[in-house]
Formats: structure tokens, sequence, C-alpha cells
């Protein structure tokens, strides 16, 4: 009964029954009245009550406690590094960010430990902000167990763009002048690459226009997934890294306020991943960019990589669910809701 | 003096078990912790109801473990353990999953721990699984009744037919009976390999079929010489000889049923229903088996009767272990103990062709020997294709 003999028995049994044996083998069964309430299980009431009977829609991934995981998640949504601000003799603003790469077990779905490389302890990273034309300064430090880097999407000088390893116990200094204004995102670039950014190392990288966007209920979202047996396919996908985290734990927005998410697509292994919001229509700047042509929709993909800024107002009270439209992903863990009051 | 030969005795046992001592405490000295977690959940028994899937799971790692997460077909769900989550080493523990399956499709289910390590289990074609009432225990013992009892009580109806023969041929039959027995042997063999290479690895089904084979074989070798020092009789009697080929292919038509039940549970009806058919067709044979060394006897009807029943109605009880308690591991001893019975025919029937062969001064692989040998062996092989893709 190994695998490769299921195969085959499967097969057979397909040509099979349509052969003179199988025949023969439904007559001698049906003669003999083996099991003729098993053949019919599947059109009786039994599944009316398999789903309905203590189980609403949708709630089968319940849990309401507060884990480790789905504070992190929580906490990604609404943190962002501004670093250490100071003015320089010419007038400019000079940030200074603290990165500190380390191996770290993250709590990824209720009860599921996943060993993660990190940019301070969390997956995804912190979410660095800033505002264009401000001198950067990221002082990074490798205390994980492999080389890493720090990749920053925009436009610098190529010897602070990240292509060379910073090994364990070294420091590194990036300093570039925050451009274009947009959504940026970073992420190592150490190789293998795939396993230096599923295991963790990303993050996204706000660059806010000189003159600042309408004031919003501002929310940091990171698409990942999580591959646990190292097939190559995720068992989990996660916004901010935690399953269903906004599933169990909506997340409280007032009526008709301005609701802005900065949405990036780090998922590896999949080619895409989606944003799809019910009830509602938002409108979507890829990138981030106010001069990009913009959408008004309901649902956007994103490649690897991608990202952008997704703006909306909820004009009706009650439960707006959002998920990834790929429906496996949404019910891997990629899932949660608005609560509008 | 005795004191002193006694701690000669000791000192090797109490250095020893300082060795191991330091052994478990330090490690070997070439890695303390393992690389990644080493947790090894077994799924049993999957067991579809009708709200869901019940699964019957051990720990059988060295160490305890906690399922935390559960998936269905690539979709996280709700799930409950019973007694606990966390289980400890060769704790066994009930998953009950609150799903709605759909009737013959394949469903995965995935098992994950607290450390990621995923197990994975498949249901092959949904169905309910037979509840252990008295209606389905009838159906089971009936299909039992036909592939065991039935078969080979028609095989034995070939005695008068074959009661005709010459005493070369009636050997010839006998070496027939032992081509027979020889496929059986192997094919018993390595069916116990296949499920016992389902059962947990700390078990080692392999070695268990092995151990339960070379223990059976020896065991009724062993019996049958005291019986026969303690009733100085020389060789069998051909009651004697049928009785212990029908015991030994009994055990064998328990994996038969075994594997058919364990078909039905799986909801795989359709490959139930082949083997039915297979093992009817396939267990005629054994039937004149059997018969073989009743020739120059004069049997009783009542004979045959009981014969038929000790080698055909452990199908039924087979049947019905497969169908409501299959496990691997007991599938594995019973099929090396199979295996070992069969083995130990063949020696004595073997044994008993030379003797009788040496008796008048004949070679024993005649011509005729060895056609009924090859016939034998042929038979099996052939009307196994009913069973075998
Ligand atoms: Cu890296």
């Amino acid at each position: 009964m190994s695998d490769e003999k299921k195969v085959s028995r499967r097969d057979i049994l397909k040509m099979g029954t349509a052969g003179a044996f199988g025949i023969a083998g439904s007559y001698y069964l049906n003669k003999m009245a083996q099991f003729p309430n098993v053949a019919q299980a599947s059109s009786d009431s039994s599944h009316k009550t398999s789903n309905h009977s203590n189980h609403s829609n949708h709630a089968n991934m319940s849990d309401k406690t507060k884990t480790t995981g789905y504070k992190m998640a929580e906490r990604l949504l609404t943190d962002f590094d501004y670093g250490e601000v100071t003015k320089l003799p010419n007038g400019q603003i000079l940030r200074e960010y603290k990165v500190v790469a380390i191996d770290k077990e993250i709590e990824i779905a209720k009860g599921i430990k996943f060993p993660g490389w990190t940019y301070n302890g969390t997956i995804p990273g912190p979410t660095f902000r800033c505002t264009e034309g401000d001198l950067l300064r990221f002082h990074f430090i490798n205390k994980g167990s492999h080389p890493h880097s720090i990749h920053f999407h925009g436009i610098h000088p190529p010897e602070m763009d990240g292509l060379t390893s910073i090994y364990p116990g070294q420091k590194f200094t990036y300093e570039f002048e925050a451009n274009p204004y947009g959504l940026q995102i970073y992420h190592c670039h150490v190789l293998p690459l795939a396993r230096h950014i599923h295991k963790g190392l990303y993050g996204n990288f706000i660059i806010d226009p000189k003159k600042p966007r309408e004031p919003a209920l501002e929310l940091n979202m990171v698409m990942n997934g999580f591959d646990l047996d190292l097939d190559g396919e995720n068992e989990f996908y996660t916004v901010n890294g935690y399953a269903n985290a906004f599933m169990n734990h909506p997340i409280k927005i007032k009526k008709d306020q301005l609701v802005r998410i900065y949405l990036s697509n780090l998922t590896e292994f999949d080619l895409l991943n989606s944003f799809h919001l019910h009830a509602n229509y938002f409108t979507y700047y890829p990138t981030g960019r106010n001069d990009n042509p913009s959408q008004f929709t309901d649902t956007i993909m994103q490649c690897q990589g991608e990202r952008g800024i997704i703006e909306v107002r909820f004009p009706y009270k009650g439960s707006y669910m959002f998920h990834a439209h790929v429906s496996e992903f949404a019910e891997l863990g990629w899932m949660g809701f608005f609560e509008v009051e | 003096m005795k004191g002193k030969w006694l701690i000669t005795g000791l000192i090797p046992l109490v250095l020893l078990i300082g060795v191991l001592g330091w052994v478990l405490k330090n490690g070997a000295g070439i890695e303390k912790d393992p690389a990644a977690p080493i947790e090894v959940l077994n799924i049993e028994r999957i067991k579809v109801t009708k709200i869901g899937f019940e699964l019957s799971v051990s720990n059988t790692g060295p160490k305890p473990l906690t399922i935390s997460q559960v998936m269905v077909n690539d979709s996280v769900w709700n799930y409950s353990v019973s007694p606990q989550a966390k289980l400890e080493r060769f704790e066994e523990g009930k998953v009950t999953i609150t799903y709605p399956w759909v009737e013959g499709d394949p469903h995965t289910i995935k098992l994950i721990t607290e450390n990621g390590i995923i197990t994975e289990g498949e249901v092959a074609a949904a169905t309910l699984t037979p509840e252990t009432n008295w209606s389905n225990f009838l159906n089971y013992g009936l299909i039992g009744f036909y592939v065991g009892i039935v078969p080979i009580t028609l095989g034995l109806l070939w005695y008068p037919f074959m009661k005709r023969f010459s005493r070369k041929s009636i050997n010839g039959i006998l070496a027939l009976t032992v081509g027979l027995l020889l496929f059986l042997f192997v094919g018993t063999l390595a069916d116990g390999f296949e499920i016992g290479a389902e059962a947990p690895s700390v078990f080692q089904g392999n070695m268990v079929v092995i151990i339960g084979a070379s223990l059976t074989f020896l065991l009724l070798i062993g019996f049958d010489q005291y019986q026969q020092r303690k009733q100085e009789k020389k060789g069998y009697s051909p009651f004697g000889l049928a009785l212990l080929m029908a015991t030994g292919i009994g055990l064998h038509n328990f994996g038969e049923g075994l594997a058919i039940g364990s078909s039905f549970a799986l909801g795989e009806a359709a490959l139930g229903t082949f083997l039915i058919i297979g093992f009817t067709l396939h267990n005629i044979t054994e039937g004149i088996g059997i018969a073989a060394p009743l020739l120059k006897t004069k049997p009783r009807f009542r004979d045959f009767l009981l014969l038929g029943v000790i080698a055909g109605a452990p199908a039924i009880v087979g049947t019905w272990v497969g169908g409501f308690i299959f496990s691997p591991i007991w599938g594995a001893v019973f099929l090396g103990i199979g295996a070992g019975a069969i083995l130990q025919v063949i020696y004595v029937i073997t044994k008993m062709l030379i003797d009788d062969h040496k008796k008048h001064a004949e070679p024993s692989v005649s011509w005729l020997n060895l056609t009924g040998f090859t016939i034998g062996l042929l038979i099996m092989y052939f009307t196994a294709f009913f069973v075998k893709y």
C-alpha cells in the first residue's frame, strides 16, 4: 500500500471497472447485498448535519486567544519605525535606524514554530518610514548564523544596494538619500536568495511624499508564506507573519474613516498573491505613487516584490472580509476581517 | 570462593552499565542536539464518519510532541485531540475533525506538530467507514465465508476424482501442493513486509514478520518431533498432515481476509470486490492441496468439513479484523505466523515425498514430481493475476 502502488491501483481500478471483472464483481456484491448503506452515504442528510451542526461558515479556524504570533502580526500592522531623527547643518533631516539580523523562532500559526531569520526579531521585519529627501543611515549588525545583507528598493548609489554579504558578527552602515517617494520594500540579497528571503528577511519601507498624504488610519500589511517541510510549497499563507491573525481578531475601523493600507507581496515559491475586499471598492496606487495610474476595484494582484497603497472608506457598519483571492492561500491562513463601527 | 567467582561474572556487567550510562548522559560525542527536531507521529487508522474524520494517532518518536494545526485538502481546519494535543512517547490519541467530505473523493489530512513536522494521512476515496454493528459484522462474515470456506470446500470436492490416482501420481499431486505452498509462502511473506512497512518504524514491521515466521516454523517442527517421539510413530498420519496443511493455509487465509476487510474499511470497495473474486478462485486450489495427503485413506465427510472450516474460517476472522480493528503491526504479526506455518507444511510434505521415493528406490525429483511442482506454481501464479495489479 505504498504511494506507488496506490497510483497504479487507482489507474487500474478505472480501467477495471469498465472491464468484465468490475461488472462481475459489482454483480457479485449486489447479489450479496453488501453495504448498500455505504454507497449512498453521500447523498443523504449526513453532510447537512456535518456542515451546519455546531459550526457556522468560515468558523473553521476560529481561535480567539492572543498568542505571541498574533501579537507580533498586530503590532506590525500599525508600528512604523521612523528612526532616530536629527537635523544636519544644511537643514536636511537625518534618520538613523538600527537593524539586527537575529535567528529566531517565530510563531506563524497557533502553536506552530518556524525557525526564522529575522530583522529585529520579527517576520516581516520593521516597517521603516521616512520622508523623501531625508538622509538615511541603517546601522546593520549581523547577529545571525549566516551572512546577510539589506537590499533596499529605491534610487541610490549601487554600492549601497546590499549585494555584499555581511558576515555573522560584522557590521555595515547603509547610507543614502530617501528617493523616490512611494512604498518600497527591503530584503536580504545573499545567495541562495529564495532561502534567505523565505526565512523571513524582508519588510516594508515607506518613503512619504514631501507634501503629506491626507490623514488616515494607516495599516501595514506584508503578504508572505511559510514552507515548513522545505518542499518548495508553503504550508501557511499569512499577512504580517501569522495565519488567520485578523480573521480571529478583526481590525477595528470607524465608519467613513479613510483607511490607507501599505500592501506588499513577499511570498516565496508562489508567483503571485492577491488582495480582495468584500462588499466594497478601494483605490489602488501601484508602488504607492499618486502619479501612477490608479485603479478603482475590489481585487488586485501583486507579483513577488510588487507593492502598492490601498485607500478605502467603509460606508456601512459591519464586518468586511478581506483575503487572498487564491482560495488555497485564503484557506491556509491569508484571510481577515475589518470590523466597521 | 564462590563469591569471588560470582564477582568475576558481574564485573563486565557493571562496566557495561557504566559505559551505557556515560553514553546516555553525554551522547556519543558526535553531536549533542539533532539538527532538526525528531518527532514521529503515526496515523494508524482514519475513520470516515458522518461529521468528518477520526484519526487514531500515536507518538512513536523519542520525545513528547504536540499537535498544533490540522489541514484538510490544503485548508486549515478546526480539530480536537483527545486526551490532549500533547502526546507522550508511545501515547495514543484521537484526532477528531469536523469536515464536509465528498463521497468518492480523495482527502489529504496533514497533522502539523509544534515544531512544524508534517504527518500526512490519505483517505483514497472517502466513504463512510462501516460501523461496528451486527449487520456489518454479518456482511463481513459472509464475505469471509465466500472467500475462505466455500472455495476450499469446492477444492476438496475433487477428492473422489483424485482418489483413483496411482501412488506416483499422488506423489505428483503432493509435489503440486508444494508448488502451491511455496507460492503462498513467498506471497504471505511479501504481504507481511508490505503491511509491516506501514507500521510505525519503531516496531520494525519487517523484523516482526521474520521473527513471527521463523519462530512459528521452529515451534511447529519442534512440537511435531515431540509428538512423534512420544507416540513412537514414524511420519504423519495422512489426516494429521492434512490438518497441518489446513492450519497453515488457514493462517494464510487470515491475511487474505485482512486485505479484503481493510480495503472495504478504507473505502476502496472496488478493490475489495476484485480481491474477493481473486481469492475465491485462488483458494479452490488450496482445497486440492489439503485433499492430497488423504488420497490413500478413507476419510469421512465430517473430516472434509473440519478441514474446510480450519482452512477457510480464518478468512472470516481476518475480514472482521481488517474491517473493524486493522492495524499494520498486528497484520505483520499474523502474516509472519502464517508464512512460518506454511513453510513448515512445505518442509513436512517435501520430507515425506523424499522418504517415500527413497523407500521405493526412485529419484525424488521425478519428471512427474517436477511437472506437478511446476503446475502448482503456475496455477498460483496465474490465479494471482486476479488480485495483483
Ligand atoms: Cu540573508
